[in-house]
């Protein structure tokens, strides 16, 4: 497996219990449908959040942040739709949050969280 | 605090208005909105000041930064805002203290690598920030010496933004980079050409000196190679020294246009010679966007020389009468209304006829008198009204080439103190008027009681208007140039002398 991809993984998990800290319930990792994949599904108080989780292993080419593009999101808000949709009972509010996670080979892994962001 | 406030100046024409540059920074992902009216090159702006900060040491807040250019609607241009616009987002992130940056002015264009450049417009803008009553400026080191001509303002230098973070009081270790300095431009020939180089023509000297000396508009006639140009650009050269307040505006319209201004002010009166193709645009100013200062605006304060003046469009020509009449040189746009000074002193030079042959002794002309006279008729009559001495320039001849080789001719150095002499008799005669030099003050006060003539000095005057060969307006011309004869003469008020003197400066000319 590419190192990348299991960077990627790392931040996952990091992400997840970074949430699930902060009083999140996970509802799904990865969940996949045919036009792509959303890393996080979480809920707080009836609110659903759908969460891009964006982890890098250093910030020398730019914060993780940097790389959430506009049309990354368009994508993530679509599929929010798709899993919507399909769940029952349909989430009354939901939320696209970023989590941004920065995890060197060695030292403290930092994890960051925007919320609200499209 | 995630809200940071600092200013700028937004410049129109040389008239600079005050921009709040507000930057506040809100929880989303890293993106950078720029409100409140820019033009293109200012909307980048957002790019240079990102990358700018990042490269200094100092990046800014990964979250939102919205910043707005405050008053909202006005339209600014340039990139003189990236300084006043990073320092903002600096402080909204409390890199930099917020009550610092606050109370300084910021001008300056930021390169990638965080180092300041020269921004043209300076010493306007640093004008502006001290009539709205702020003491500090931040500039960049290569523009400090330009902006430290403005008195009464504490002018700081800095070669990147670092430094200037630095200075309102981020952690940040000094790091010494090499200043982005003004490319000196070759400075074009500071010795003004002497009067002594001219051979003959003592008409021409005469009259430049008191053209000089009244502030008189003059025109030239003769045929290809008397040597009108030579004389047009001597004029500037018998002319005193601008006063403080004329080296400002001078030196500030030269910054408006891009120049270099150096280390000190412009002390000399600027010569402006626009070739004949020049459109009203580049004679008075104007562009799209943002307005530019034009010829006329350049040649503020010195002298404008149009040199083949039939071949001016006759708009252009136009164009140049709202300066001569009133000294500003205002351009309207839907949105705005930009006003630049526009007192200058014209210089016009023609042949008499397409061929240019007409009149002189060497050869004959072969144009038809129809064609001569729609050729002299381009300049147009109100135009022609404003001018107050006619020069016929004739060729030199082989005799008086030898003559001038056994005398040596009027230096231009004599020539200024001789009209500095005649312009302080005519500024304390005209004490308590409106105008400082002959070639401004009106008819009625000519010929009021304060400066009548005795009959016998005007007799000849007299006679030309009863015979119909002047008009009044003539006649008040020709009064105009006898007293500036009489102050270069030192003579108390002009004699039949002077005012034959300057009957004979209009000869030719349209009644």
């Amino acid at each position: 497996m590419a190192d990348k991809d299991d960077l990627g993984r790392r931040g996952e998990h990091y992400a997840a219990d970074f949430l699930a800290e902060a009083g999140y319930r996970i509802l799904a990792r990865n969940w996949r449908c045919q036009q792509g994949e959303i890393d996080l599904i979480v809920e707080r108080g009836g609110e659903v959040v759908f969460v891009e989780v964006k982890t890098r292993s250093s910030e020398a080419f730019g914060h993780p942040f940097e790389a959430v593009t506009v049309a990354k999101l368009a994508r993530l808000r679509r599929l929010a739709a798709q899993w919507c949709d399909a769940a029952q009972p349909r989430p009354a509010r939901i939320r696209i949050d970023v989590v941004g996670v920065i995890a060197p080979n060695r030292g403290e892994t930092r994890v960051e969280h925007l919320e609200g962001v499209f | 605090m995630a809200l940071a406030r600092t200013h700028a100046v937004a410049l129109l024409g040389l008239d600079g208005s005050l921009v709040e540059v507000e930057a506040d920074i809100s929880g989303q992902l890293p993106a950078m909105v720029l409100i409140g009216l820019p033009d293109a090159a200012l909307s980048e702006a957002t790019q240079r000041v990102r990358t700018a900060a990042k490269n200094s040491g100092c990046p800014l807040t990964r979250n939102k930064l919205t910043v707005n250019l405050s008053p909202a609607a006005l339209r600014k241009h340039g990139s003189g805002f990236d300084l006043a616009i990073a320092l903002a987002c600096l402080a909204a992130d409390e890199v930099v203290s917020p009550e610092s940056v606050g109370e300084v002015v910021h001008l300056g264009e930021l390169a990638l690598d965080g180092r300041l450049r020269p921004t043209p417009g300076m010493l306007p803008a640093v004008i502006a920030a001290t009539k709205l009553g702020y003491t500090t400026v931040m500039v960049p080191l290569g523009n400090a010496d330009e902006a430290a001509l403005v008195p009464g303002v504490r002018v700081v230098g800095v070669a990147s933004l670092r430094d200037a973070a630095i200075w309102h009081g981020a952690k940040l270790e000094p790091l010494r980079v090499e200043a982005i300095m003004n490319v000196t431009e070759e400075e074009e020939d500071p010795v003004e050409p002497d009067l002594a180089d001219i051979v003959g023509n003592e008409d021409g000297i005469l009259a430049l000196q008191i053209a000089a000396a009244g502030g008189h508009h003059i025109f030239m006639l003769g045929p290809p190679g008397a040597g009108k140009t030579m004389l047009a650009s001597r004029l500037p050269g018998l002319l005193p020294d601008l006063d403080a307040a004329a080296a400002l505006e001078v030196s500030s319209l030269r910054s408006l246009a891009g120049r270099h201004v150096g280390t000190s002010l412009v002390t000399r009166p600027p010569l402006e010679s626009p070739h004949h193709t020049a459109t009203a645009a580049a004679m008075v100013g104007g562009g799209s966007g943002l307005i530019k200062p034009g010829a006329a605006s350049r040649a503020s304060h010195g002298v404008l020389f149009l040199d083949e003046a039939p071949e001016f469009a006759s708009s252009v020509l136009d164009a140049l009468r709202q300066p001569l009449e009133s000294g500003v040189i205002s351009i309207h746009r839907a949105n705005a209304i930009a006003h630049f000074p526009g007192r200058f002193q014209l210089v016009m030079a023609a042949n008499p006829c397409p061929c240019g042959q007409f009149g002189s002794a060497e050869q004959t002309c072969a144009c038809p008198p129809s064609s001569r006279r729609r050729y002299l008729a381009r300049i147009s009559g109100p135009l022609l009204d404003r001018i107050d001495i006619q020069l016929d320039v004739r060729r030199i001849t082989a005799a008086q080439l030898r003559l001038a080789n056994d005398r040596p001719g009027l230096t231009s150095a004599i020539a200024r103190s001789r009209v500095v002499a005649a312009r302080a008799a005519a500024a304390d005669r005209l004490a308590g008027t409106p105008w400082k030099v002959n070639g401004e003050v009106s008819g009625p006060w000519l010929r009021g009681p304060q400066a009548r003539l005795d009959p016998s000095a005007t007799a000849a005057l007299d006679r030309a208007l009863e015979r119909g060969g002047i008009t009044m307006r003539g006649y008040d011309r020709v009064l105009r140039v006898a007293w500036s004869i009489a102050d270069l003469d030192g003579v108390l008020r002009p004699g039949r002398e002077q005012v034959g003197q300057a009957l004979y400066l209009r000869k030719g000319m349209t009644p």
